[in-house]
C-alpha cells in the first residue's frame, strides 16, 4: 500500500470517528459552548445572502487534496450520512480496512475501479457569509489541462504545499498556471502541519519559498495560512495547536476574498448574445462582461463602429437604471443600428482593439497536436470566426517552466505561444487585465472537439 | 459603493446567460419539463431570458405513465399560463412499438425513460435538450459538463468529455447528435427552494407536507399506490411527508416532514443529513454507479 492510501486512510479514520460519534465532533467545541462565530448554515437562520466565491483546489495526490476537500465540506455540513455511508460500502468492497474519503470526491465508475481522479468535479458548500463552488482538479494525470479547466471559472485558488517538503517542482507548476489563468487571488494552504510539531519555522521558510518564487509573478493577492487538513486545523475552526498563527483560517480567507470588484471597475463590455423585436425597437440581449453600464451612457458598436447612446436596461422585472459585470439585462439603443449575435457593444470611451493577427498563450488540450497547417474555429465572447495557425512562437516547458523555442510542438497539456490569423477581427483586451474578454477557445471544425484554451496577449 | 448581487443573482444570471447560449447555437433546442421543481425553476429562468418574447424551444415531458397526478394536472396549468407549446411522449408508446420491454408490468420505467426520450430527439431532431440536473445531485453528475455532449446513441462518454472553460461553450454536434444543457448545474438543493421562495414559484402540493399511506422499507417511506402495494406483513401508516423529488411513482420516496411553507422546507433542508436522492429514490440505492450507468445510455 502507497503512502498516499495511508494518509486517506488515516485521514477518514478520522471522518468516521467522528460521523459515527453522533454527537459533535470535538473540533466544533463543546455544544455547550456554542462557538461564537458558527459555521453551519443551521445555525444561523437559512438565508444567507452573499455572493459567489469559486475558487479550484491544487495539489497532487500527496499533498491531501481529497483529505482537505473532505475537511471543507465536512466541517461545514455537507458530507450527509447516506454519501458517508456509501463511501464506508465502497470502501469495504475495495477491501480497505476502514473508509476511503476520496472515495467521496471520484464520482465515476473507472475512479472507484482503478482509485485514480480523472477529471474535473465540482462540489459546493455554503457558510453563513457566502456560497462556494470548488473546481476539484486531479493532480497527476493531465493536470495542465484540467487544472487550467477548473482556473478558467475560478476566482481564487487554493494551492496545497506539504510543510515537511516546503516548494516542490509542482507546487511551482500549480502556481504557474493558476497565474496563467488570471487567477488573482491565490492561498497556498500548508498542511501536514501536525507532521512537523506544528512548528512555525517549516511554516515559513515554506511561505518564503514561494514568496521569492512567485515575486516576479506579481500575483495582487498572495497568502499563507499553515494547516492540518487531517486534524482540521485552521481549515474551518483554530484549533488548538497554532496559537502562534494569528492570521484568518482558510475558510476566513476564502470568505473575505472580494473578486467582483476588479472586474466591475474595467471598462464597459457587452457580448451580444441574441437579438429581440419588442413592438418594433429593438433589444440586445446578454449578460454584461465587464465593467457598469447606465442609462443614458455613449457606447461604441464593433464591429461597425457605430456610435450610440443606452436607451434602456430592461430585466423581467422591468426596466432598471445600471447593469453590473455579470448581471443577465437586455439593452436598447437610442438609435436603429444593424446589430447581431457576436457583436460588441462597448463604452464609447476606450473601446477594445480590433485584433485580426493575434497573439496568444494556448493551453493545449487534445490528444491530437496542434496542426500547424490546420484551420480552427475560434470562439472568443459571443463571436466564432475562422483561425490559422501562422507561427508557433515557442512551447514552455512545464517542468522547468522555461520556453524553448526549437521544433516547436503543440500536443495536449502542452503551454505554447502562437501567431493566429484570424478571418475576421475579435474585439478584445488583453487577458491580463481583462479574463472574459481576452479568453478564446479553439474547436476542431471536423470534429467539434474543444481543443485549446486560448489567451490574448 | 457598487450594490452587491447575492449567489442567487449569481446563479440566475449564469442560467439565464446559458439558456440564451442554447438560442444563439442551437439550431432545434428542446426544454424538458416534467412539472418538478428544478423544471419549474428553469422554466422561471426561460421566462427572464426571453420574455417577453416567445421561447425559442418547445416544452418536452416524457412521460413514464406513472406519475403523481397532482404533478401532470400542475404541468399542464402551468404549460398553458405560460402559452408556450408542450409537447409529451409516453413510455407507454415505446412499450407498445416494442423499444421498451419491461421485465414485469410493474418495473420501474424510469429508466426506460431514457429510450423514449431518444425517440422523441430522433422524432423533431433535436441538437439540444436543456434539462434541470444539478451537480450536487449525485456524484456521476459532479463531473457534468454544462453542455454535455452525446453521440448518435445518446450516449455520454464520461471519460472523453469536452473540456469547458470560462463560459465559451461548444454546442457543435453533426446530425443525430446532441447536446445536453444543464443551466442550472451549479444550483444546490437549498438554491433551488431559497429562489422558489424568493420567486414566490407555485410548486406541485406534493412537495410541502401532507398525510399519506406509507410502508418502511429499507430505511425508505414507501408510498402506498396501485404500483406500489404493500408487501405481505407490512405495515401501513399514515404519516406527514412530502417529496423531495417527483419522479415515476414505482421509485420516488417521500420524506416524514411536517413543512408547508417554503421557508419551513429551507428550514428542513439546511438541518437534513440525507441528500436528496439518498432518502428518496430507490433505483440509485441498487448499485454505486447506477446513476452513471443509466446516465451513459442517454439517462437524463
Amino acid at each position: 500500500m502507497s503512502g498516499v492510501d495511508l494518509a486517506f486512510k488515516n485521514g477518514l479514520r478520522l471522518f468516521g470517528g467522528e460521523i459515527h460519534a453522533a454527537k459533535k465532533p470535538e473540533i466544533m467545541g463543546n455544544p455547550s459552548e456554542a462557538p461564537a462565530h458558527s459555521r453551519r448554515l443551521a445555525d444561523q437562520g437559512m438565508n444567507h445572502t452573499g455572493s459567489v466565491l469559486r475558487f479550484t483546489t491544487a495539489g497532487s495526490v500527496d499533498d491531501g487534496k481529497s483529505t482537505l476537500i473532505g475537511r471543507l465540506l465536512h466541517d461545514t455540513k455537507q458530507i450527509l450520512e447516506d454519501q458517508y455511508a456509501a463511501v464506508a460500502r465502497a470502501s469495504t468492497k475495495r477491501g480497505l480496512a476502514s473508509p476511503d474519503l476520496s472515495l467521496h470526491t471520484d464520482g465515476l465508475e473507472a475512479e472507484r475501479e482503478q482509485g485514480i481522479t480523472i477529471d474535473v468535479a465540482y462540489r459546493y458548500f455554503a457558510t453563513p457569509r457566502r456560497k462556494f463552488i470548488i473546481a476539484d482538479t486531479p493532480g497527476h494525470v493531465q493536470y495542465t489541462r484540467n487544472m487550467a479547466t477548473g482556473a478558467s471559472t475560478a476566482d481564487a485558488a487554493v494551492i496545497l504545499a506539504d510543510a515537511g517538503k516546503g516548494l516542490l517542482p509542482q507546487g511551482k507548476r500549480h502556481l504557474y498556471i493558476a497565474h496563467l489563468l488570471g487567477i488573482r487571488d491565490i492561498v497556498v494552504a500548508v498542511n501536514k502541519m501536525d507532521l512537523v510539531g506544528y512548528g512555525r519555522s517549516a511554516f515559513e521558510s515554506t511561505r518564503d519559498a514561494f514568496v521569492r518564487y512567485a515575486a516576479p509573478m506579481k500575483i495582487p493577492n498572495l497568502q499563507f495560512v499553515p494547516i492540518s487538513a487531517l486534524a482540521g486545523d485552521m481549515v474551518v475552526e483554530r484549533g488548538a495547536a497554532m496559537s502562534w498563527y494569528r492570521e484568518p483560517t482558510l475558510l476566513e480567507r476564502l470568505e473575505s476574498i472580494e473578486p467582483a470588484a476588479a472586474v466591475r471597475a474595467r471598462p464597459f463590455r457587452f457580448a451580444v448574445q441574441l437579438v429581440q423585436r419588442v413592438r418594433g425597437h429593438r433589444r440586445y440581449l446578454g449578460r454584461v462582461t465587464s465593467g457598469t453600464v447606465h442609462a443614458g451612457e455613449e457606447v461604441l458598436v464593433l464591429p461597425s463602429g457605430r456610435g450610440s447612446r443606452i436607451d434602456a436596461i430592461y430585466t423581467f422585472e422591468g426596466s432598471r437604471d445600471s447593469a453590473l459585470a455579470g448581471d443577465a439585462v437586455a439593452l436598447a439603443l437610442a438609435d436603429d443600428l444593424d446589430i447581431s449575435r457576436g457583436d460588441l457593444i462597448a463604452a464609447a470611451a476606450g473601446a477594445p482593439r480590433a485584433a485580426q493577427a493575434v497573439q496568444a498563450t494556448l493551453v493545449w488540450l487534445s490528444g491530437e497536436p496542434l496542426d500547424p497547417q490546420g484551420r480552427y474555429l475560434l470562439k472568443h465572447t459571443t463571436r466564432t470566426v475562422r483561425a490559422r495557425v501562422a507561427a508557433v512562437n515557442h512551447v514552455m516547458d512545464v517542468d522547468v517552466l522555461e520556453p524553448h523555442a526549437e521544433g516547436a510542438r503543440l500536443g495536449m497539456n502542452d503551454i505554447g505561444h502562437v501567431t493566429l490569423d484570424l478571418a475576421q477581427p475579435v474585439f478584445a483586451d488583453p487577458y491580463a487585465e481583462d479574463r472574459a474578454m481576452g479568453a478564446f477557445i479553439l474547436i476542431d471544425p471536423h470534429s467539434h472537439h474543444t481543443v485549446a484554451a486560448g489567451m490574448l496577449r | 459603493m457598487t450594490p452587491d448581487r447575492s449567489h442567487l443573482d449569481w446563479l440566475e444570471s449564469e442560467a439565464i446567460f446559458i439558456l440564451r447560449e442554447v438560442a444563439g447555437e442551437c439550431a432545434r433546442p428542446a426544454l424538458l419539463f416534467s412539472g418538478g421543481k428544478d423544471s419549474l425553476v428553469l422554466l422561471r429562468l426561460a421566462e427572464k431570458a426571453f420574455r417577453p418574447g416567445r421561447f425559442p424551444f418547445p416544452l418536452l415531458h416524457i412521460d413514464t405513465g406513472h406519475n403523481f397526478p397532482e404533478v401532470i394536472a400542475f404541468r399542464d396549468r402551468r404549460a398553458a399560463e405560460l402559452r408556450e407549446e408542450l409537447l409529451v411522449r409516453s413510455v407507454e408508446d415505446s412499450i407498445a412499438r416494442g423499444t421498451v420491454r419491461l421485465r414485469s408490468a410493474g418495473e420501474s420505467r424510469n429508466a426506460a425513460q431514457s429510450v423514449t426520450l431518444l425517440e422523441a430527439i430522433g422524432e423533431f431532431g433535436f441538437d439540444a435538450a436543456i434539462g434541470g440536473a444539478r451537480r450536487d445531485e449525485e456524484k456521476a453528475r459532479a463531473k457534468e459538463r454544462v453542455f454535455s455532449f452525446r453521440d448518435g446513441y445518446g450516449q455520454w462518454d464520461p471519460r472523453n468529455q469536452r473540456p469547458e472553460l470560462w463560459d465559451l461553450y461548444n454546442p457543435r454536434v453533426n446530425a443525430g447528435e446532441h447536446v445536453r444543457v444543464f443551466p442550472i448545474s451549479n444550483w444546490t438543493e437549498l438554491d433551488v427552494w431559497q429562489y422558489i421562495g424568493r420567486e414566490k414559484l407555485e410548486v406541485p402540493s406534493i412537495y410541502y407536507a401532507h398525510r399519506r399511506p406509507v410502508v418502511r422499507r429499507n430505511g425508505l417511506l414507501v408510498p402506498v399506490t396501485d404500483l406500489t402495494p404493500p408487501g405481505a406483513g407490512e405495515a401501513v401508516e399514515a404519516v406527514s411527508v412530502r417529496f423531495r423529488t417527483v419522479g415515476d411513482v414505482s421509485c420516488t420516496c417521500p420524506v416524514e416532514s411536517v413543512a408547508t411553507t417554503v421557508d419551513e422546507i429551507i428550514a428542513e433542508t439546511v438541518a437534513t443529513r440525507v441528500t436528496e436522492r439518498g432518502a428518496t429514490r430507490m433505483d440509485d440505492q441498487t448499485s454505486e454507479a447506477s446513476m452513471e450507468r443509466r446516465k451513459r445510455e442517454g439517462y437524463f
